[in-house]
């Protein structure tokens, strides 16, 4: 069934097909359209779970763990400052191995407010052990909604599906809704190897002395290297079931590149854009999309990049005092892989200034005006008013 | 002959705690514990955030409780335990008793938008605040729930704590939640009977038990269980019910209250008080005494 939708109720869906049993959730610009489809899904019984409509996001990842404790299938949804909040959770999550997915719509962080998006509320996330998807369409948004259900409880760790303030949450695509009984083969219900019970005693969480604490940690880290594999295994999965793709990351025009864009997010269907319109005069541009920020898409990355003569990393965010995180995590991954390619880390679009065609080309047409063997290592600002 | 005496039991022999468990000596917390348990039977769950109980249980991989835990952030001990009761209702369990056990730390201060969330929204949950009026697993830090004269390590006795305990019993009323109780370890009978009761009641349940903590209040432990029924008989610690925050039932009643004084001197989180000190906690447990038998109608 195809239907028109708002990026926002793409995640509602995503919830409803992947059979959420239990959804805890705080409201939030931009993030509103979600839980109030999700409480409609609820009263119709089109949606056959308990919604709690708690007092914070903190108390909304609080109940999502324990219900998840419990085996529930949960989900939530939030953005910017009520991500920031739950942020003690987000660790008690992974660390509790506690599969629980959640929206989150990409907004910058106060003060000044702002409700538009950039990428620096997820992306102080970064070290909470959770998997992060960053999508591009709404379409894919409700897919990966279903893929990180399977994901997260095939790994017990839990996934944040992450999308553009507005320029995805409130804009309408066209969405092919899968059919249930069809989600239902490639998702199976959540039967976790261990879930808290009365008739089974466990204590989950205690304190851990220095003698376990290092090796549920080095747990965690062996299962999240599983990760790439199984995401991308998942995603053929998906596409043969469903005819949509899900990988780790979408490579568009990189086989010739002489200016590789690596991007995130809606910015990297708005690079797709701006490659055909330089190749057209004569560039050859291409795009590697990241669609997975952690686990980090090392091997794609590598792959990928050998190939480009140049790679500009734009970003929609900022680690204050250093650089763009993509660019940080994309320069560590080709260290020693990569011998002279030049790489060059952009800065575009905070607090939810545009992101067009037309920055790249802007990007595309400094990379190319460097010397090869001088790349910047500065932050270039794109758009900047000085 | 003689004839055979049986001692009727006032509490079920059962027992969901074990002896090894990491409380202090004299500690009020693991009685509470205990009698709760007996009360409340083995299909019972708890989400236990950071306070005392969290060491008391023991450490991974040992358990002092024969009862699953859920040990959760210390401000979310309300909203982990409607979410464990709502997962358990979704995987199929609609039997077992979820909990939410929690100090005084994490009820009146840290935990407290958790809890008046979780009441108003009517969980079907027990949550129970051992409350031992400080931040005692840290080191004897003042909280809210605190006493007005007593000395902590950050209200030193040339700053003692200057503000009346909090009253999170009128908090929860104002919550209109389906049962509350106020209760003592030093009655244990009282105690079991009314999370008895409690058990099958449907809704938020809150409890306010008293618990001393002879390492924080400088008692000895010997005196645990004195104190716990000396601040009943001086009204301080009044044991009552409510229903929908009304319906105020007094369930130990004190005909001769003894003097706060009896109380007071037993503790040397006290000892820096001074007679005119002390006759001030009096007038102020006469005046709200006779607040409460208005509003008990007694």
């Amino acid at each position: 069934m195809k239907k028109v939708i708002m990026g926002n109720h793409a995640l509602s869906w995503g919830a409803q097909l992947g059979r959420a049993q239990v959804i805890a959730a705080y409201p939030i610009t931009p993030q509103t359209q979600v839980v109030e489809l999700l409480s409609e899904m609820c009263a119709s019984q089109a949606l056959n779970a308990k919604f709690i409509k708690v007092e914070s996001e903190h108390s909304a990842m609080a109940a999502c763990l324990g219900a998840s404790l419990a085996g529930a299938r949960t989900f939530t949804a939030t953005s910017s400052q009520g991500l920031a909040l739950m942020h003690e959770l987000l660790h008690w999550a992974s660390g509790g191995r506690l599969p629980v997915v959640m929206g989150n719509i990409n907004r910058a962080m106060a003060p000044g407010w702002s409700i538009w998006t950039d990428q620096n509320d997820s992306l102080s996330q970064r070290d909470t052990g959770w998997m992060q998807y960053y999508c591009a369409s709404n379409q894919e948004v409700l897919d990966t909604t279903i893929q990180a259900f399977k994901v997260s409880e095939a790994l017990a760790i839990p996934s944040m599906v992450i999308l553009d303030a507005f320029a995805l949450s409130h804009t309408y695509e066209v969405v092919d809704i899968p059919d249930q009984d069809k989600v239902d083969k490639y998702l199976p219900p959540f039967r976790p190897k261990l879930r808290l019970s009365s008739d089974d005693p466990h204590a989950f969480g205690g304190l851990t002395s220095p003698e376990h604490y290092y090796e549920l940690r080095y747990k965690l880290q062996k299962d999240m290297e599983r990760a790439p594999a199984l995401i991308e295994e998942t995603g053929r999965e998906y596409e043969k079931m469903f005819g949509r793709r899900l990988g780790l990351a979408e490579d568009y025009q990189c086989s010739d590149a002489e200016i590789l864009f690596i991007t995130s997010a809606t910015a990297g269907y708005t690079a797709r854009v701006a490659v055909d319109a330089l190749r057209a005069e004569g560039i050859k541009a291409g795009n590697l999309r990241l669609r997975v920020f952690r686990p980090f898409p090392f091997d794609k990355v590598r792959e990928v990049a050998r190939r480009a003569g140049r790679v500009a990393v734009v970003d929609r965010n900022l680690s204050w005092g250093c650089h763009g995180i993509f660019y940080q995590e994309v320069k560590s991954a080709l260290y020693g892989h990569t011998d002279g390619l030049p790489v060059t880390g952009y800065v575009a679009g905070l607090g939810g200034r545009d992101i067009t065609p037309e920055t790249f080309k802007e990007i595309a047409r400094d990379a190319l005006s460097r010397k090869k063997n001088e790349p910047a290592e500065e932050i270039v600002w794109i758009g900047v008013k000085r | 002959m003689k004839k055979d005496k049986t001692m009727k039991l006032s509490m079920p022999i059962e027992e969901y705690m074990g002896p090894g468990h990491l409380a202090c000596q004299g500690c009020g917390a693991p009685l509470a514990m205990r009698y709760v348990l007996k009360a409340l039977g083995p299909k019972t769950a708890l989400c236990i955030p950071a306070c005392c109980w969290s060491v008391i249980d023991g450490p991974f991989p040992h358990s002092a409780l024969d009862l699953s835990i859920f040990h959760c952030a210390f401000e979310t001990a309300a909203a982990s335990a409607s979410g464990l009761k709502a997962g358990l209702e979704m995987t199929g369990d609609r039997e077992t008793t979820v909990v939410a056990w929690a100090g005084d730390g994490g009820t009146f201060d840290i935990g407290i938008q958790a809890l008046s969330g979780a009441a108003e929204r009517n969980e079907d949950i027990i949550y129970i605040c051992y409350d031992n009026e400080a931040y005692m697993n840290t080191g004897i830090q003042r909280s809210s729930a605190t006493p007005y004269g007593a000395w902590t390590t950050t209200t030193p006795v040339k700053h003692f704590k200057s503000r009346p305990k909090k009253d999170i019993d009128a908090i929860m009323a104002a919550h209109r939640i389906p049962y509350q109780a106020t209760a003592s370890i030093g009655y244990a009978e009282d105690l079991f009977k009314k999370v008895k009761k409690a058990k099958d009641i449907r809704g938020t349940r809150f409890f306010h038990v008293y618990a001393p903590c002879p390492a924080g209040w400088k008692s000895r432990p010997e005196d645990t269980i004195k104190l716990a029924r000396l601040v009943v008989q001086t009204g301080i610690f009044p044991i009552f019910e409510m229903e929908n925050g009304e319906n105020c039932t007094l369930n130990i009643k004190v005909k001769e209250r003894k003097p706060v004084k009896d109380y007071i001197r037993l503790q040397g989180r006290f000892r820096h008080l001074t007679e005119e000190e002390v006759q001030r906690i009096q007038d102020d447990v006469d005046a709200r005494w006779a607040r409460l038998l208005k509003m008990c109608g007694a």
